[in-house]
């Protein structure tokens, strides 16, 4: 049973993350657009641009189509935005503990991230509009595709993890407290950079940015799920586009960047959360740099019988030699003892 | 794949008359299967403008006004397929001078739309830093287009008997400053358009246009050559200065040694003549003979000229997208009895149905862009149902505009 106090620390801990999910969120998303107008030899928009755009949405007329099945579609952007946050409240941000850490994993952080996703399926179909049905497919065959080599990332490291005889390997407290680089050896490090190589692969899918924003397509769909979506609906789509880099970001930074500032300079308490957390907001961005923003700038976008291949056949060969190379890198040892 | 969700139910997929892919309105109606496109038809005249009904009221010399704004892209084809029409009928001998300085905006012109149009296929790709990199080099084309003839878009220059401005020997530098840059960084463009592994992906094997089809539906230009047509008007009939000038075409087995009429090769073709324009216009600025610009200086004269002309011709030119082709018939008015435009976008758009059948959603945009359709240069005729016809003067359309307005405030 939870106690009282720890439920009211909880609620508070879940509306301060959420408030910081969102302002972090969207500056992601700005910081995104600079960086990548940069690329592009652009000038690009301020940073706040995400905070102008949210203001504008919500000031603007919230069209429901008449076509459309109105709970459904309005509904969705609403359970996409809350799961994205709620995933937040299992992650570490810097060096603070999870609010929820202690009552879910890697595995239930997993099925939450299907969650925004299946919102924008459900909300694509709801529209009536072909484009927005044509977009909730694809999305739909998206998931399916990127699903299985996250699945291979998260099982090869926790069952490395296990292998050397962690406690409780999926949960991202024991994660973080023992990063897969320095527990694995030689080939178990090559076979971790392979996985996180998938890893930043499915980022931009499970984010729909190019080169696999097929369910979003502009120039084919014209927004596709969410053509039929506009002012505050729309407004929480996007928050939540925020909300879910900053979880995708985090999640990559709890599996494979795990360091904090304080836990290799020692520094006074108070100074030592306020370094970390800007140390993992730095974390953050180097992710969401190589994974999202230099991606898009560098890459068409694919078909989407292209993104299956890309994800299954490419993504799921690699995830898997990494697979085999974290298991031969915990068999090695242990046969040289036997010898 | 929508096959995996084990619904492959026939559907209506709508694109245009506006939409994203479309950069001009012309509607779309695709029957889908899953993402594949099973039927596809078109129905163009969304932007019909009225221009050769306005053409007929003026004379030849308003009417080169006119032909600048049929399109916004190809400032001189029209007027120059006008001029060559005009020309003919009223027997005016173009001076040397002039003919190579209309060859020289004609390619700088054909630079400037190639690399439009690659940014542009860019973009319909998803690939914005590309879309961004070739409209950026462009501007400098577009500069020299300024600089010759004081407009960036409807350049102004060509007049019936010759053309308007000289091209000084100040303004050679700047002109070769520009062919040396797009010489030099046409390697690097061919790079990055051909040998990008996501670009291959989308564009090799997506809508074939067959030879046979090529041939059959009377394609023109990139997009015919593209298909392994060697036809091009510079070579076949020459026009302006083109017969002293070595052209051939260009067809995309020069680069890659094969032709197969995909959509890459369509950028083969249109990135390579980027080069052979440049190459143009080094041989014009070097040969470019001395003298008039202009058989007639005389406004006046020159309608007087126009004014006593009878007969009936077909002026052709190369444009960049395809054979342009302007008939005028003159009957000894001031004003063209008939004046037609074909422009070459008509005769590419048949060429669609072929490319788009049997392909997917995705592949939509970058096909219809593989022509480099031009819709408003393309629409000449506006469909009358049950006989009525209606001419809607400026005051009507005025009233018309502010009735509309009230609605959206009502």
């Amino acid at each position: 049973m939870i106690g009282s106090w720890e439920l009211a620390l909880i609620v508070l801990s879940a509306v301060i993350v959420t408030v910081y999910g969102i302002v972090v969120g969207l500056f992601l998303l700005g910081i995104d657009r600079k960086l990548a107008a940069h690329m592009q030899a652009r000038v690009g928009p301020p940073i706040r641009q995400p905070f102008i755009d949210l203001r504008k949405l919500l000031i603007k007329e919230n069209v429901v189509p008449d076509n459309a099945i109105a709970w459904i579609f309005n509904l969705a952007p609403v359970v996409a935005l809350a799961s994205s946050i709620v995933i937040l409240l299992y992650l570490p941000i810097g060096s603070i503990y999870p609010p929820l850490g202690a009552y879910g994993d890697l595995i239930l952080v997993m099925y939450l991230l299907t969650i925004p996703a299946l919102c924008m399926v459900a909300g694509g179909f709801a529209s009536g509009s072909p484009y927005a049905s044509i977009g909730a497919q694809r999305e739909m065959v998206t998931m399916i595709a990127y699903e299985f080599p996250l699945a291979i990332v998260v099982v090869a490291v926790a069952w490395r993890l296990a292998a050397a005889g962690i406690q409780d390997p999926f949960t991202l407290g024991s994660i973080a407290a023992h990063p897969i680089w320095s527990v694995a050896g030689p080939l178990g490090i090559v076979g971790g950079l392979l996985l996180l190589l998938v890893m930043a692969a499915v980022t931009p899918a499970e984010l729909s940015r190019i080169p696999f924003d097929t369910q979003e397509a502009e120039t084919e769909l014209a927004g596709g799920l969410l053509v039929e979506y506009s002012g505050k609906n729309l407004a929480m789509f996007s928050l939540s586009q925020g909300v879910k880099t900053l979880v995708m970001a985090a999640i990559v930074v709890a599996i494979f960047i795990p360091w904090n500032i304080s836990s290799l300079v020692l520094l006074p308490e108070g100074v030592a959360l306020v370094a970390d957390l800007l140390f993992f907001l730095g974390k953050v961005i180097l992710v969401m740099f190589f994974s999202v923003s230099l991606v898009r700038v560098a890459m068409a976008r694919f078909q989407i019988n292209q993104v299956v291949s890309v994800f299954w056949i490419y993504l799921g060969l690699i995830g898997l030699v990494g697979l085999l190379l974290l298991m031969a890198d915990a068999a090695l040892p242990a046969a040289g003892v036997i010898i | 794949m929508s096959e995996g969700e084990g619904k492959k139910a026939p559907y209506t997929l709508p694109i245009g008359p506006t939409h994203p892919a479309l950069k001009e309105p012309v509607m779309f109606t695709f029957q889908m299967e899953g993402e594949t496109i099973k039927d596809v038809d078109f129905a163009p005249g969304q932007t019909h403008r009225g221009i050769e009904w306005m053409g007929m009221r003026r004379n030849p010399v308003q009417i080169v006004h006119l032909t600048d704004r049929i399109c916004g892209i190809c400032g001189v084809v029209h007027t120059l397929s006008f001029c060559l029409a005009v020309e003919q009928i009223a027997e005016i001998e173009v001076p040397e001078r002039a003919d190579y300085i209309r060859v020289i905006v004609h390619e700088l012109e054909r630079v400037q739309s190639h690399l439009l149009w690659a940014g542009v296929a860019a973009h319909e790709l998803g690939f914005d830093s590309l879309l961004h990199l070739t409209w950026r080099v462009r501007e400098q084309a577009m500069d020299v287009i300024e600089n010759i003839t004081g407009n960036r878009v409807n350049y102004g220059i060509v007049q019936v008997g010759g053309v308007r401005r000289d091209i000084t020997p100040e303004q050679h530098p700047l002109i070769e400053e520009c062919l040396t840059t797009y010489e030099g960084l046409l390697s690097s463009l061919l790079d990055l358009f051909l040998d990008d592994r996501s670009i291959h992906m989308r564009c090799r094997d997506r809508g074939i246009l067959t030879y046979d089809d090529a041939v059959h539906l009377c394609t023109v230009g990139p997009t015919s050559r593209a298909s392994g047509v060697n036809m091009d008007l510079r070579q076949d009939y020459p026009y302006a200065a083109y017969g002293d000038l070595d052209v051939r075409a260009i067809l995309p087995d020069q680069y890659a040694g094969e032709t197969r009429g995909d959509v890459y090769d369509r950028i083969v073709v249109r990135l390579l003549e980027v080069g052979q324009s440049c190459g143009i216009i080094r041989q014009c600025l070097s040969e470019m003979p001395a003298g008039e610009i202009t058989a007639e200086p005389k406004i006046a004269k020159l309608l007087a000229v126009c004014k006593k002309a009878h007969g009936e011709a077909i002026g052709r030119v190369e444009a960049p997208r395809g054979e342009c082709l302007h008939y005028v018939r003159m009957d000894g008015k001031e004003s063209p009895t008939s004046w037609k435009v074909k422009a070459s976008s008509y005769s590419n758009l048949m060429s669609w149905i072929p490319m788009l059948r049997g392909e997917q959603i995705a592949d939509i945009p970058i096909i219809v862009a593989s022509i480099d359709p031009c819709l408003s240069c393309t629409d000449r005729v506006a469909v009358i149902r049950g006989g009525r016809r209606n001419i809607l003067t400026k005051e009507e359309l005025h009233r018309l505009s502010v009735e509309a307005t009230r609605r959206l405030q009502a």
